[in-house]
């Protein structure tokens, strides 16, 4: 799950990382009330979406008078950002975080992120801050600085000291620097979080480091140990289709093509998805409907597919091992009953009980294609839509 | 022969009395799996349809010398479960559960180092030598003894490439799951040394997705390590970058992970690399032919 930069901002705090002074506006009349506050009158506005790349896609601007808050608070509330990773579509700013304008001597970039092959937080580090980190690990791996974190022991002093050194910060920052490496640490392990960065992480005129930007993804395994972080969940951030999924226990995720497919386990689902590809098409969304699918899952997972306007036919790929595939095709001649069922649907079921649940299918008055294989059921609702 | 576990082993199942752990204990015991003890706190001294159930891990290897732990705790106390079952020095342990917080099995990691155990997932179906012994969730009838050896990251995906190696005839030797998780006990690497070594083994199949670079590892040791024929596919081909598709490891994060990453790296260790999945088992056969 991952939250705003205004709430990652305030958690920083509460763990005493030094972020710019300023806060959260829902309107224009909020911005300015915000602006009042702070110290400065240089100040940032900067639209409050989930996606990254805002910057460029004209949703972070310099107010250098009070005055100018209110114009540009108007002129981004409301736009649609198109980045990189909103996709085409865009993301609607429906809020902005008003701050202090900093003084920029130097920036860095620092971030935590779970490390899969050993099993511990690394630290990663680098004096090319403000830059997407993926392109200076391209261009320059040699500033990229990498430290592991003992889960156990966690993070150390020296851990922290090595990595200023390897920076070469100015010595006036280095014991901040090791101070806040300590907090950022802290902060991850006792909120699960999978992913803290920021970017930069600037070293004003007065040598002090202040986090410009803040990015912060949590285990979503884990949000039940934290209902505080659980609150900070916003829904508008989410595709409405799979949030409501989600709400019945079905791992949904929209994709753009037209071929909505409903599948058992995830790596199965991902093979569907990419076989219906070999096939000559694209996939709708990728839809797990886990290991003990029953009647109403099938009918919900139904009324999602059908539900996205771009879908023109349904693959239904099911392979029993614990569920009884009879119990699945009786799901979906009850469910396409009750969901008017308007585009072809291929059904393809393996497993157990696999020829009872054919016999059932054929015997049903339910319109449908019956597939033998994984290939077959591709080609079929390929060939079924175009 | 074959890996890990046979006809000698001796299951115990963590969790037996819960609604999974009852289900599936049952289902590997039907199947000929020797379950010889249950653990669940607070109910030792019972019995689970004539299994003896202990309070504690330690009690139950002592009583039964089981030899291979099974866990179907929920989430929140399977981090524990796994800890217990290692302390207790239980060689093999085979977590099913899926959603375990990250960070307990960055701990747990840890707690295993230099432990004479093995841990299996979590967030995997578990393993089966066919015609011995299925521990964990997989349905059984669907394989057939013989050669092939089966190492996934996924499920019901193992069970579309076992159906249709054993719909040619060919039979496996030892089918693992190793899980979906980003942080996970044995890796390709670990299962492809013991395949390589295992005599009875002839090809095999080696299933793997998005995220992580896991496959990318086992490229690499492949291609110094391991003389028998690999067949592999990689699932999330179409995966847009940046989401998580189902399983907690399945992610491109930071354009790292991708499926062609992957495919590129096994192709280039000599590996066969199949794009369509319903052509896993013939492709093994054909390799086997050479």
């Amino acid at each position: 799950m991952n939250i705003h930069e205004y709430q990652a901002k305030a958690l920083f705090a509460k763990y005493q990382i030094p972020v710019p002074k300023g806060g959260v506006a829902f309107s224009a009349e909020e911005a300015v009330a915000v602006a009042k506050t702070l110290d400065s009158a240089i100040c940032v506005v900067k639209a409050q979406i989930h996606a990254g790349g805002r910057g460029k896609a004209g949703g972070v601007k310099l107010a250098k008078t009070r005055n100018e808050v209110r114009p540009l608070a108007n002129e981004i509330l409301g736009k649609v950002l198109v980045t990189p990773q909103t996709g085409p579509e865009g993301k609607e700013t429906k809020k902005l975080l008003i701050e202090e304008g900093a003084d920029i001597q130097n920036e860095l970039y620092l971030s935590l992120v779970a490390d899969r092959a050993s099993g511990s937080v690394v630290i990663i580090a680098s004096t090319e801050g403000g830059m997407e980190i993926e392109e200076v690990a391209e261009a320059t791996p040699e500033k990229i600085i990498r430290c592991l974190v003992d889960p156990v022991f966690g993070f150390q002093a020296y851990q922290g000291r090595s990595v200023a050194f390897q920076m070469g910060l100015p010595k006036e920052v280095i014991g901040q620097f090791v101070k806040l490496l300590g907090n950022l640490y802290r902060l991850f392990t006792e909120k699960n979080a999978m992913q803290i960065e920021i970017n930069p992480l600037i070293i004003t005129g007065d040598n002090r480091l202040i986090a410009l930007d803040a990015k912060v993804g949590f285990d979503d395994s884990a949000l039940f140990k934290h209902p505080d972080i659980n609150e900070l969940r916003d829904l508008d951030e989410e595709d409405p289709l799979e949030t409501r999924a989600a709400q019945h226990g079905l791992n949904y995720v929209k994709l753009d093509g037209k071929i909505g497919c409903m599948v058992n386990g995830a790596g199965l689902a991902m093979s569907t998805m990419d076989v219906i590809k070999l096939a000559g098409s694209e996939p709708a969304n990728f839809l797990d409907v886990g290991g003990g699918a029953s009647k109403e899952t099938v009918r919900q997972a139904f009324q999602i597919l059908l539900d996205d306007p771009n879908v023109k036919g349904v693959f239904v790929n099911i392979f029993g091992g614990i569920v009884r595939c009879e119990r699945i095709a009786g799901g979906i001649i009850e469910a396409a009953k009750e969901v008017s069922l308007n585009v072809p649907l291929v059904v393809r079921l393996e497993g157990t009980n696999a020829i009872e649940a054919k016999a059932l299918l054929a015997a049903s008055d339910i319109e449908l294609i019956v597939a033998d294989t994984l290939w077959d059921g591709a080609q079929k609702v390929v060939a079924a839509v175009s | 022969m074959s890996i890990l576990v046979d006809k000698n082993t001796r299951v115990l199942v963590q969790g037996i009395t819960g609604k999974e752990g009852s289900y599936h204990a049952e289902a590997c015991k039907a199947y000929g799996t020797q379950v010889v003890a249950g653990v669940t706190p607070g109910k030792g001294g019972t019995d689970f349809e004539g299994i003896p159930v202990f309070n504690t891990v330690k009690d139950a290897v002592q009583e039964t010398r089981a030899d291979v732990a099974l866990i179907f705790v929920p989430p929140p106390f399977a981090a524990d479960a796994i800890m217990e079952s290692a302390d207790a020095e239980v060689p093999l342990i085979i977590c099913i559960t899926e959603g375990i917080p990250l960070m307990d099995m960055m701990r747990v990691k840890r707690f295993l180092a230099g432990k004479p155990v093995r841990l299996i997932g979590p967030n995997c179906p578990g393993i089966i030598t066919p015609g011995e012994c299925k521990i964990g969730i997989m349905p059984g009838f669907i394989h057939k003894k013989g050669h092939v050896g089966v190492v996934s990251r996924s499920g019901t995906l193992t069970y579309e490439a076992v159906l249709q190696l054993t719909q040619l005839g060919l039979g496996q030797s030892t089918c693992i799951g190793i899980g979906g998780d980003p942080v996970n006990g044995t890796n390709f690497i670990d299962v492809l040394e013991m395949f390589e070594k295992d005599g009875e083994t002839e090809a095999i199949v080696m299933i793997g997705e998005i995220g992580g670079d896991a496959e990318e590892a086992a490229a690499e040791y492949i291609s110094k390590n391991v003389s028998k024929p690999v067949v592999a596919f990689i699932a999330g081909m179409t995966a847009p970058p940046g989401r998580r598709m189902g399983h907690a490891g399945a992610i491109i994060s930071g354009g790292k992970g991708t499926a062609a990453d992957k495919m590129a790296a096994l192709e280039s260790a000599g590996v066969t690399v199949v794009k369509n999945p319903a052509l896993i088992g013939e492709t093994i056969q054909k390799r086997l032919k050479k």
